[in-house]
């Protein structure tokens, strides 16, 4: 392959260049990112990148924007394919839901951790774990020494004291 | 008149659902909303039904959206496989929305409870409009319709922990149906045409290109993570075991069949199977991830102490039998794969529905929490055993006729290692199965808790209707599995 | 912001025409680039500009949380109510021919009432993301003690 071939074919493509690298660094930022708030930005990154490969994709050389042309001369005009504009404004409106859910999750996710890095969410899920088995351990000792003492009766009542308490402190 | 209804049906039932959810959201409570989703799902699962009657009889429908025709505008197009979908989709819809009123008005505050209708009414419109639509972009977008709802109702479970799986859910269903946008591209470039039919024509002609390939193994890996197949999984367990209940039941008994559905429709319909199985090894990697997901799924779910977390696991294990179907590119694979989507949905459905009535009780779900349930709510554990000995696969249930479907499809080619597989598989499903039941009868309560009683009747309808479905298609699986035969021979006839 | 009178007289002075401009993309959208999503959009940021500027207790006063709830409802039943009057007129879902008298006058009234829903639902969401976004963090700072720094 002669150097002229290659460099047409880089820049005869370059649009997929920029295609596969908007997406590669979006997709990159996903999965590296610990941050929730990264992770949607490398996530629309990503779909941003299909985006404009599908407009790329409807561009005809030497071609005008589709919008419908009146007066002289009017027949010869060339038109970008106008279909996937529609296409991917059906898209990017479906990205827009996603990102703003996405981000409403993890407005939601701060309120409730006081943290947005993953690492940090999961390992208060950890700890919330392990105080809930500890919790379950203690009140099953509870139960039990309190049973020695008193009537079975009482012991129900005890127990579904302690649960609403432990409902009230969960929410 | 009636005949214009008729011809009407296809697209009826996705608007149905399309018009009552911002009725929902007008009304603006809980119990109005309940009341139109109850409507909706239930007049969408007389309507499915009456287009599986008549694709029977009359073959395939047609329908032109907004009266263009097929391959400008965007076409409905209905034949004996979707049908069979569309069908369990709006079944499953319709029994989950009488089970929904006790379990929602437990698990979402009331203020909030219509916008949650409003979701689940968005989900349901995205998974009949998947299974109903024969455009290729318009499946696209339906899929991120009924994901984006699922994604925020899985973020209204109970616990906190269900924000952060419904983001991880979020970020895998995002990447994965941006994969498929990627796949439909590309062969849209190659065919310049969006309506799968006319791609299935036009592709031939440039199947030898490696723009097509790309196409396909997006479209492959896109769907497969809307499916969790084994390696892309991940998202499944979490999603589904802090749902509220109702969700997890209708989720798990849909939005994954829908997603193998489309899956099916690309490599049958569009790809063609000779071209996605013959010509591309496709079928060797399916069925090695298959194994993989049903081996795994259910070593997992063995080791699980959460009951919900552990039908999740199964769940994993259960779309590696439809998958495995399927991946043969037989006709019995295929009519297998179909016969198991339905026997699934009806099994998970049953089992999460007959879990989440124990968690009404108990707001708690692990296996120590529901010891010696069976004395206490006699009748949810008995749905949840026969449900359980049908996911098993034991004879007179609809899992064992799915199974029993899915071995001869194995050993018809030869394969003796898939059957192997699918033994073992079951038999672990037993162990996990058996160690519910085991707490559930033979675990005394645990001290200090107060005895429960039963769940309410509407849940305990729910649940025991789609037991009995169970047990009614294990018994008379004929019209099943015949079914499930034109489904096959439709998709695989208009392959090759 | 409400003390800098720069901004309070470039932003009264500027709404009238965002919201002109709003309404001149959607009901120009059949014969110019245009439609509902965009001119929705478009008299979002109107609102959203209000609220920035005069605080977002006047802009809930302006356009009610309510309301937007309401319109957003209506602008999706527009959508789906258009097609299907046209199944009720004999043809398909959305078929614009079968609105009026002839075909043309029907897909004129067709694309004006479906955009107008898509422009009503798009103002109405896109507004309320706002409104819950906004609303959330100002809560958030008033419960936390005035060091603490984020």
């Amino acid at each position: 392959m002669s150097l002229a071939s290659i460099a047409d074919n880089f820049f005869g493509l370059f649009n997929y260049w920029v295609v596969i690298l908007l997406m590669m660094i979006g997709f990159y930022t996903v999965i590296s990112h610990d941050n929730l708030v990264k992770k949607l930005i490398g996530l629309n990154l990503f779909q941003t990148a299909v985006f404009v490969f599908y407009i790329s994709m409807g561009k005809i050389s030497g071609s005008t924007a589709p919008i419908l042309m009146s007066g002289k001369g009017s027949e010869d005009v060339l038109y970008a394919h106008p279909l996937p504009h529609v296409l991917i404004l059906t898209a990017i409106v479906v990205g827009v839901s996603t990102t703003a859910l996405g981000l409403a999750l993890v407005v939601r996710i701060n309120e409730a951790y006081g943290s947005i890095e993953e690492d940090d969410v999961l390992e208060a899920d950890f700890e919330t774990q392990e105080e809930e088995t500890e919790e379950e351990a203690e009140r099953m000792a509870r139960a039990e020494a309190r049973q020695e003492r008193e009537s079975a009766q009482q012991d129900h009542d005890d127990g579904r004291e302690e649960e609403d308490d432990d409902r009230e402190t969960r929410s | 008149m009636i005949e214009a209804f008729f011809a009407q049906m296809p697209a009826l039932v996705i608007v149905l659902p399309l018009l009552a959810a911002p009725i929902c959201v007008l009304l603006h409570r809980g119990g109005p909303s309940w009341f139109v989703y109850l409507l909706t799902t239930w007049a969408c699962f007389a309507l499915a039904f009456l287009l599986f009657v008549q694709v029977k009889i009359g073959g395939p429908i047609s329908y032109a959206m907004g009266g263009w025709a097929p391959p400008f505008g965007i076409e409905l197009r209905l034949d004996a496989l979707n049908t069979v979908v569309l069908l369990l989709v709006t079944g499953i819809a319709a029994i989950s929305s009488v089970y929904a009123k006790a379990s929602v008005a437990a698990e979402i505050a009331s203020e909030r409870a219509y916008l949650f209708y409003a979701a689940l009414l968005l989900c349901f419109c995205g998974l009949a409009g998947i299974t109903v639509t024969g455009d290729a972009f318009n499946l696209f977008v339906f899929l991120e319709i009924s994901s984006l709802s699922s994604y925020a109702l899985i973020a209204m479970g109970s616990k906190r922990r269900a924000l952060l799986s419904a983001f991880q859910y979020l970020i895998m269903g995002t990447i994965g149906g941006t994969f498929l946008l990627i796949g439909i591209g590309f062969l849209y470039m190659m065919t310049g045409s969006l309506n799968m039919a006319d791609i299935a024509s036009r592709l031939p002609a440039v199947a030898d290109t490696r723009t097509v390939e790309a196409g396909l193994a997006f479209i492959v890996v896109g769907t497969s993570l809307k499916f969790a197949l084994f390696p892309v999984h991940v998202w499944l367990p979490n999603a589904y075991t802090y749902a509220p209940s109702s969700v997890s039941a209708f989720i798990a008994a849909t939005a994954t069949k829908v997603a193998v559905y489309a899956l099916m429709r690309f490599l049958f319909t569009v790809f063609g199977a000779a071209y996605a199985f013959d010509q591309l090894p496709l079928g060797e990697v399916l069925l090695v991830l298959s194994v993989a997901a049903m081996l795994s799924g259910s070593m997992a779910a063995i080791f699980q102490t959460d009951v919900k977390r552990l039908l999740a696991w199964s769940s994993i294990a259960q779309i590696g039998y439809i998958v495995m179907g399927f991946a043969l590119a037989s006709s019995a694979g295929v009519s297998a794969s179909v016969v198991h989507m339905v026997n699934h949905g009806l099994i998970k459905g049953a089992l999460f529905m007959a879990v989440g009535a124990m968690f009404w009780r108990l707001r708690t779900i692990s296996l120590n929490d529901i010891a010696g349930l069976g004395r206490q709510m006699p009748i949810t554990s008995a749905a949840f055993v026969v449900a359980g000995l049908s996911l098993i696969g034991v004879p007179a249930t609809g899992g064992f006729i799915s199974k029993w479907v899915l071995l001869e499809a194995v050993m018809e080619p030869g394969h003796y290692w898939l059957a192997a597989a699918i033994l073992v598989s079951s038999l672990m499903a037993l162990i996990y199965i058996g160690r519910v039941v085991e707490a559930l009868y033979f675990r005394e309560r645990p001290e200090g808790q107060p005895p429960v009683g039963e769940a309410p009747v509407l849940m305990l309808t729910a649940t025991w209707t789609l037991v009995l479905a169970n047990i009614v298609l294990g018994l008379y699986a004929t019209p099943l599995i015949g079914a499930a035969e034109r489904a096959a021979r439709a998709v695989l006839g208009a392959g090759s | 912001m409400r003390e800098h009178t720069v901004l309070r007289v470039v932003t009264k002075v500027l709404i009238a025409p965002i919201i002109l401009f709003a309404l001149y993309v959607q009901f120009h959208g059949d014969y110019s680039p245009g439609g509902g999503f965009q001119a929705g959009v478009v008299f979002a940021a109107a609102i959203i500009l209000y609220a920035l500027i005069f605080g977002l207790a006047e802009a809930r006063r302006a356009v009610s949380p309510n309301l937007l709830r309401i319109t957003g409802a209506l602008g999706a039943l527009i959508f789906a109510g258009t097609g299907v009057y046209a199944m009720l007129r004999g043809g398909n879902f959305l078929d614009y021919d079968y609105l009026a008298h002839d075909a043309v006058h029907g897909q004129h009234y067709g694309l004006l009432l479906v955009e107008f829903g898509v422009g009503l639902t798009v103002v109405s969401v896109i507004t309320s993301i706002f409104y819950v976004f906004a609303g959330r963090g100002r809560r958030n700072d008033d419960e936390q003690p005035p060091g603490d720094a984020r």
